[in-house]
Order: structure tokens, then C-alpha cells, then sequence
């Protein structure tokens, strides 16, 4: 294990004023932060002493409101966990509540997912990696890369109307059928996006400037990440390969062929070298999944769950059944197993685990997110001791963290 | 070494705890314990330094509370063993206003923010740990709002009680 340095304060006296402690608020919105949160930093002139994270200025208390709402009108709370990737978020309290029903979703919804989580997750490394080359001084990488973010907007758009908090999703599958312009898009991307990630990575991956910024800044070996609980890209950058998606398949994962890209020492550089190369990984699954749906019958987008799937409008209006089952939906009038189930995803930050009680009723007994950010990030503070002010900005830059995540 | 499943690892848990580890059920494929608080961080321990079952991996500390148990407040731990992929999860029911545990910090550093949330939101006192204060409401805050007596909204709103619904 680590043993993060604690520099020596006792030196401190009337006497020596050169070993004066100034203390520095980082955050709560110093635009380095990237999110609402702060550090308390106590520094030794550009070196940090101690430090004290504070968190829990956007805290909206989500798991309370859960416990108030019936399941379908959760999903806009997970949208905004990591804003940056809703629709994991989403997808993985859909996968929460059909695991507790049993609901078994045809392969074509699956595949559907995987195209939107994959989707989401190189829109979400794009944000952190193109960030950290804004952080290190570089910001063309950025203005490049986020351009296809857009790309990515624009196929939820297609999809499901929003961009941002998407609230994509149905508990059974999708509210209704990707559409030809949708997989046109998707297929674009698929095109245009390789040629510029390559040039992003022959912009940083070599570049002696970035190395130095990063190279060797806040190496974590893999014994302390688990002792911390690290999960995600920063994770797999110490060399640990637990993957959610390889190790837990949900979602019909099992049937993708991709990589779980490992690095070794753990620094900052390691983990903007996994997150570029999980993107490329994205890529090929998602070219699989399109490949994959051809053979599927196109008309299918969701399971066939009446009593928790929403009927069309048209059918509601004319069709008994239908009306029957939207008022007994709206209404939360339906049955549902006791039981509790944990079901975890492989979010862009690591495991996004929902842990669901449910006794029946009309909304979650208790509901608990296991938020990836939350728990990668009480390692800063620990980490930042004996770094330099200006390295433990990019470190905090690569761990991703997201402040929607983080407070829940 | 050998394959792990539920029924090894409960024969493990059984054979070491006896009488102190209670299985609760499982279901949807994980293997659910209780167990009291005087045993809990040896079952820990235990799990995780044990050569065949290696649960090195705290997934999750987080309460859950039953106001009209006799033990309302549960203390529910989510640990994972990386080397077979096996998930457990254990229990621990403390008593209303006793609601002590020991800390799993010195076994997990990755304890310390989650025992923090818990204590934060239901009032869970993990004896030992290093910094017990809250961590995302706000420091004055006097009640520990994720527990049933706190209701969300005004309790004398009644559209939209159950018994509307057929309930």
C-alpha cells in the first residue's frame, strides 16, 4: 500500500517565517474544478500540506425523492447523476428495474443500448480527456474533439428528443424505434470520428510537453486503488482490469468482442491513454452492434411488458386493453415483486451500482446509487498531500469527477 | 484454487461463524447474510484476507431503515471478490436510538466516505472511524434525513395517499 506523504509542520515557528502555511480555498467554482466543490488546501508555497475536500453543494437528495416516486419517473433523477453520460445512467436503472421484475428484453433492444451507452461513454471520455489537454495548456485537442460530441447530441436527438438529460429509455426498452436518420448519424461517426481521435492522439500522446505534465503525476498503484474502491478507466490504469461490462455482462455484453485496455502505473498519463483507447473500443462495439441488428426483425424496441410498458397514445385512445394499462401505469396500480436486487453498470467513472429494496408498493422502499465519482474521489485529498498545486489540478482533471455524481 | 459459489461460501461463513452468521435469502443470484455487530468486522476480515474467497473489493456501505422493526436501523455491506466474481452482501440490524457499529475503515480506506454518507444520512455511529462528520448535508443540520420520520413532503397532504390508489 501507498503511504501518501504527511509533510512535517512542526518547522513552523515565529522564527522561520519562510515555513509559513498559507491556506488556499480551491473551488467551490474555480473553473479548474470543473464543478461545484471545493478543497480546502493548506500549501507550503506552491506545495500541498493537507488537504480537506468539501463536497455536497448540489446535493439534491435523490435516493429521499426516489422513495417518493413511482419507477418510471426515476430515470430523470439518474440523468442527472453523470450529466455528462445520462444515458448509462438511465439504461442501468431501466436494467435495475427489470432484473427486479424479471424481464427478459429482446436482443435488438440490447443492442440498441449498447449503441447509446457506447455512445454516451466517448461523449463522456471526449469531455475528460479533451479537458485534461485544456488543463495541461493545450486547448485545439479540446476545440477539435467536442465538435463530435455534438455529433453524439444530435443522435440522441434523433433518439429520444434531448441532448443533455436525456431520459432515455423505457423500463422494457425504448419509447420508440431508432430512426433511418438516427443510424445515418451513427454511422457518420462511426466514419469521421477514428480520423480525428487519431489526430488527437498524435497531437498529446507523444507530445514532450503533455508527457512531462503528466507523466509520473499521482501514480497509484493497484493495492491502494482497491483499498479505496477505485472502479473505472482510473482503475484499469493501475493495472487492475475489472470491468463491469467483461466481468458482469448485463445488456448482452457477453456477445461483443472488445478489449478492457489496462495501464500500469496508475499516473495521469496512464489514464488518458486507457480513456482514448476505451473509446476506440466503444467504436468497435458499436460497429458490431449495427452489424449485429440487421439480422434482427427491425420493428422490435421493446420487450413485451404491457403492464410496465407505456402503450402509445393512438392505442390508448382506441384500444381498451391499452387505456387500461396506461391507467393502471400512471397510476402505479401495478404489482410488483418484494424483494431487493443490486444491479451495477459499467459507467464512464467506473461501477454505477443501484441498489434497490422495493416492498411492493407504488416507489422504491430505498433506493441507493453506488456513484463511481463519490467513491474515487475521497482518495484527493489523501493523494494531493506532497504534490504540487499545479499537478494536483490534472489530477483531479483525470479523475473525471462530476459534481452531479458526486452530491447525487 | 478452487471454484466459489453461494453455497461454498455460505459453508465457509457457517463453518467459521456457526450460529452468528444468519442466511437471509438469495435472490437474483447474490448471496445475503446478516449477521450483529460484534461479529461483523472479523466476518469482514475474514472474507477478505481468507485465501479461497478473497472478497478484496468493498463495493458499497449504505442503511436502510424499518421503523417498526425491533432492530430498525440496517447497516448493509456490498463486497465483491475479484479473483472468483462473487458478490455478498451482509446485514446488520442495530437497535433505535443505539446505533453503533464498528468502523470498516481499517480494512478499507474506500470505507471512510461511505460510512460518512451513512452516518450523514441515518445516524449510524462507526466507532473508530477517523473523521465521523457529515459530508453532504450541511454541518448544523440536526436530524438525519434519509430516515422514515423525515417525510418529503408536508405529512398532512393526503392526495396522495395510498388508499386513494386502492391500497
Amino acid at each position: 500500500m501507498q503511504n501518501f506523504p504527511s509533510l512535517n509542520t512542526n518547522s513552523n515557528t515565529d522564527t522561520n517565517l519562510q515555513s509559513e502555511l498559507s491556506t488556499l480555498n480551491l473551488g467551490p467554482t474555480h473553473p479548474a474544478t470543473h464543478g461545484v466543490f471545493q478543497n480546502v488546501l493548506q500549501m507550503d508555497g506552491e506545495r500541498i500540506v493537507s488537504g480537506v475536500s468539501t463536497i455536497g453543494y448540489i446535493h439534491r437528495a435523490f435516493e429521499k425523492i426516489a422513495e417518493h416516486r413511482p419507477f418510471y419517473q426515476i430515470t430523470p433523477l439518474t440523468d442527472r447523476l453523470n450529466y455528462c453520460s445520462a444515458p448509462i445512467n438511465n439504461m442501468g436503472w431501466h436494467m435495475t428495474v427489470e432484473k427486479l421484475l424479471k424481464i427478459q428484453t429482446p436482443k435488438r433492444v440490447d443492442y440498441l443500448r449498447v449503441i447509446i451507452m457506447e455512445l454516451s461513454r466517448i461523449a463522456d471520455h471526449i469531455i475528460c480527456n479533451g479537458v485534461l489537454g485544456v488543463d495541461t495548456g493545450a486547448f485545439t485537442g479540446f476545440l477539435y474533439m467536442m465538435e463530435y460530441r455534438e455529433a453524439i447530441y444530435e443522435i440522441y436527438e434523433e433518439v429520444c428528443g434531448s441532448r443533455l438529460t436525456t431520459n432515455v429509455g423505457r423500463i422494457g426498452g425504448f419509447e420508440r424505434n431508432f430512426n433511418d436518420i438516427a443510424f445515418a448519424k451513427i454511422k457518420k461517426f462511426l466514419v469521421d470520428f477514428p480520423k480525428v481521435l487519431n489526430e488527437f492522439e498524435s497531437l498529446f500522446n507523444r507530445n514532450r510537453i503533455f508527457i512531462d505534465r503528466t507523466k509520473g503525476v499521482a501514480p497509484v498503484t493497484a493495492e491502494t486503488a482497491l483499498d479505496y474502491s477505485w472502479s473505472g478507466p482510473i482503475l484499469r490504469a493501475t493495472g487492475v482490469d475489472y470491468d463491469v461490462r467483461a466481468m458482469n455482462p448485463y445488456c448482452s455484453y457477453e456477445d461483443f468482442d472488445f478489449e478492457v485496455p489496462v495501464g500500469t502505473t496508475g499516473d495521469v498519463y496512464d489514464r488518458f491513454l486507457v480513456r482514448n483507447e476505451e473509446m476506440k473500443q466503444s467504436m468497435r462495439m458499436i460497429q458490431q452492434a449495427l452489424d449485429k441488428i440487421e439480422k434482427e426483425d427491425p420493428t422490435i424496441f421493446h420487450a413485451d411488458v404491457p403492464e410496465f410498458y407505456l402503450p402509445p397514445k393512438e392505442e390508448v385512445y382506441n384500444n381498451m386493453e391499452a387505456l387500461i394499462y396506461h391507467f393502471k401505469i400512471v397510476m402505479g396500480e401495478i404489482e410488483t415483486p418484494v424483494g431487493e436486487v443490486y444491479h451495477s453498470v459499467e459507467g464512464t467513472n467506473g461501477e454505477l451500482g443501484f441498489y434497490l429494496v422495493n416492498d411492493g408498493g407504488r416507489s422504491p422502499y430505498r433506493l441507493h446509487f453506488r456513484r463511481p465519482s463519490f467513491i474515487n474521489y475521497s482518495m484527493y485529498a489523501d493523494m494531493s498531500r506532497g504534490m504540487l498545486l499545479s499537478d494536483a489540478i490534472i489530477n483531479m482533471s483525470s479523475l473525471n469527477v462530476i459534481a452531479g455524481e458526486l452530491d447525487a | 484454487m478452487g471454484e466459489l459459489n453461494n453455497d461454498i461460501l455460505l459453508e465457509n461463513l457457517t463453518g467459521k461463524f456457526g450460529e452468528l452468521v444468519k442466511p437471509v435469502v438469495e435472490d437474483y443470484g447474490m448471496l445475503t447474510v446478516e449477521t450483529n455487530r460484534d461479529t461483523i468486522i472479523d466476518l469482514l476480515r475474514y472474507i477478505k484476507t481468507d485465501a479461497a474467497l478473497q472478497f478484496i473489493y468493498l463495493t458499497d456501505i449504505t442503511a436502510i431503515q424499518y421503523p417498526e422493526q425491533e432492530n430498525p436501523i440496517g447497516v448493509i455491506y456490498h463486497v465483491h471478490s475479484l479473483v472468483h466474481n462473487v458478490r455478498i452482501r451482509v446485514k446488520v440490524f442495530l437497535p433505535a436510538g443505539d446505533e453503533r457499529i464498528p468502523s470498516a475503515t481499517e480494512l478499507w480506506n474506500g470505507a471512510n466516505w461511505m460510512e460518512r454518507e451513512t452516518y450523514d444520512f441515518f445516524g449510524v455511529n462507526f466507532e473508530g472511524h477517523p473523521n465521523l462528520v457529515r459530508i453532504l448535508n450541511v454541518d448544523d443540520m440536526t436530524v438525519f434525513p434519509m430516515r422514515k420520520e423525515y417525510p418529503l413532503e408536508d405529512p398532512n397532504r393526503v392526495d396522495k395517499k395510498d388508499f386513494y390508489f386502492g391500497r
